[in-house]
């Protein structure tokens, strides 16, 4: 099997071993060993729940830094429809694209102009015949390894057209090996100012299942000051925005599935509410939805642990600046069908390792698990260093750990000793009178 | 010595349909530890979903049991409910006894008990009016 490569780290020199980023795990990848925590890759999605969570700032997202522009003589930016939220008092996108170039970049490619195009072809593909419905956005690279990883019947309801991003370098290749023939392919950079790093895994891992049109990724925080820099010296952008009020709308939850021009839809964000309409969507058939947008980030991508503004503020800057666009300048136009190097391959499922490969062993270990819930106290505590007593049970029975570890466990077989002992008892209470009485 | 089952038991909740379900989502999660097909799992996954929010809208909760061996995966949903009076009719696609509230809560189609015998291989209903029903479901692995 390929290792995935994350981009959701661990700073063990920053870890105190707490446990506040176990509990806050939505796939319980995280474990707490020798006082530091220690993620488990085969579980972890990339969310950045621990990243947000972290009082010590241990957990970080890889991303590459801002010098990456040097690496390439022809750079791109690829600004995501977050970034323009991060600004206060902005009221055109055109100072943002101007800042951008001014910084150092040849070009700008919108993210957002790319996001039309693929609302566009969302509306084409949902028009299919003996789709499997509803139809789940594939934009969320969290929300898409979830489904692949728990979700089996749902693998096929999600949609195979490019995200975004994958769509806005693809065409920014393009336009500038178009518009400069003198370049040849590897002097061409595509640079993602990304709002999260699970994009960042996206572009590592090939998730389009070739690799991507994205170069590197940069975060928003990291473009940000310099970024805002050069926006302060414009006076009058020469450079203007190609996105309309729908593709600015991606940045913010809800967004992508208004652009749908469909009423049945769904909208969740947030990973444990995601995780709970997933649960209900593969229970029970929703014959009335054709459409479900997931976020695994609060608020959707203006979320995103690598952005600098509040979420919630951001999404209000986001609405105030997209009043004033056209619905979409559709300045692509759009083909008959999905063009074929839009669509992506199925998804498959990633199962999951079972306690055991043999079966009937592996339900002899759950029944043991089962046995070892009992002596816990079911306080999820953390304190043994697995997010629940369950998954402490389960550490227990895969041989990782001992039960020792469980502090209510152990206080209990103290006692036990104790009145099993009376004479260890008499010299513990003798102990306590000389406490008391001041030797 | 551990005998040839795995029981699993879970308290559901009356009238509190934030909660239902929950304990299907244990069974996935347990299911798939213990390396069932993803087919098997969804039809259990089913199966207990719709009787554990029956449960939740008749009978005022209950207890649910699972138990895992070789051959198969059963469920035991027993209540104290209402009981049903006419088990044929209530076992029709679409026959609902859900009150209006309930309704419009989008519960209520009428698909719970049709959809249950669906996704088991086998379902037996013992039922009383006014003492309660106890479910069994079974799933052939």
């Amino acid at each position: 099997m390929i290792e995935y490569k994350h981009s959701v780290s661990l700073d063990v020199s920053k870890c105190k071993g707490c446990t506040h980023c176990l509990q806050r795990c939505p796939t319980e990848a995280i474990r707490v060993r020798d006082g530091r925590a220690a993620i488990n890759s085969q579980k972890c999605i990339d969310c950045g729940e621990c990243i947000r969570v972290c009082p010590y700032n241990a957990k970080k997202a890889t991303h590459d830094p801002l010098d990456c522009l040097n690496d390439y003589k022809y750079k791109i930016a690829l600004p995501a429809p977050a970034l323009y939220g991060q600004f206060d008092n902005l009221d055109d996108i055109d100072f943002v694209i101007q800042g951008l170039l001014d910084m150092g970049f040849d070009d700008v490619f919108e993210v957002a102009k790319a996001a039309e195009m693929v609302s566009g072809y969302t509306r084409q593909y949902l028009r299919t015949e003996g789709l499997k419905k509803p139809v789940i956005s594939s934009a969320c690279p969290v929300v898409v390894r979830l489904i692949r990883m728990r979700f089996p019947f749902l693998c096929e309801n999600i949609m195979p057209i490019l995200p975004p991003v994958e769509v806005a370098g693809k065409l920014a290749r393009e336009k500038a090996l178009r518009e400069h023939p003198e370049l040849c392919p590897s002097d061409i950079g595509c640079i993602f100012i990304s709002p999260c790093p699970a994009k960042v895994s996206y572009v590592k891992n090939s998730f389009s299942g070739e690799k991507s049109n994205i170069d590197s990724v940069v975060s928003v925080s990291d473009v940000y000051f310099k970024l805002i820099d050069a926006m302060k010296k414009v006076d009058a952008p020469a450079a203007f925005t190609e996105a309309g009020n729908v593709g600015v709308s991606w940045a913010i939850s809800g967004g992508e599935c208004t652009a749908v021009f469909n009423d049945k839809y769904l909208a969740a964000d947030g990973i444990e509410n995601v995780i709970r309409v997933l649960d209900q969507i593969e229970n029970s058939d929703f014959p009335e939805l054709e459409f479900v947008e997931l976020n695994a980030c609060n608020g959707g991508c203006v979320g995103g642990v690598m952005t600098v503004a509040n979420p919630y503020i951001a999404r209000a800057r986001i609405q105030s600046l997209r009043r004033y666009l056209p619905v979409s300048p559709n300045l692509h136009p759009l083909s008959e069908d999905v063009p074929a190097d839009m669509m992506l391959p199925g998804f498959e499922y990633i199962p999951t390792a079972p306690l055991h490969e043999d079966r009937k062993e592996a339900r002899r270990m759950m029944a043991e698990i089962q046995e070892i819930r009992k002596d816990l106290p079911d306080l999820d505590c953390g304190s043994c260093g697995a997010p629940s007593c369950a998954a402490f049970a389960e550490d227990i029975i895969r041989g990782e750990i001992c039960a020792d570890e469980c502090v209510v466990f152990m206080r209990r077989v103290f006692h036990d000793y104790l009145s099993a002992h009376p004479y260890e008892q008499a010299l513990n209470d003798n102990k306590d009178k000389e406490v008391q009485n001041g030797k | 010595m551990l005998e040839d089952v795995v029981r699993f038991t879970f308290n559901v909740d009356g009238e509190d349909f934030s909660s239902a379900g929950a304990a299907s989502v244990q069974v996935k999660k347990h299911l798939r530890q213990m390396g069932f097909s993803p087919e098997i799992i969804r039809r259990v996954a089913i199966a207990m979903y719709e009787g554990e929010i029956n449960m939740v809208i008749h009978a005022d909760g209950g207890v649910a049991t699972v138990e895992v061996t070789d051959d198969s995966i059963v469920m035991i949903l027993e209540d104290k409910g209402p009981g049903i009076p006419d088990v044929a009719l209530a076992m029709q696609e679409g026959f609902s006894t859900a009150k209006e509230n309930i309704r419009s809560l989008g519960f209520g189609a009428g698909m719970g008990l049709p959809n249950m015998k669906k996704y088991s291989d086998s379902m037996k209903i013992e039922t009383e009016v006014g003492k309660g029903t106890t479910i069994i479901m079974t799933v052939n692995v």
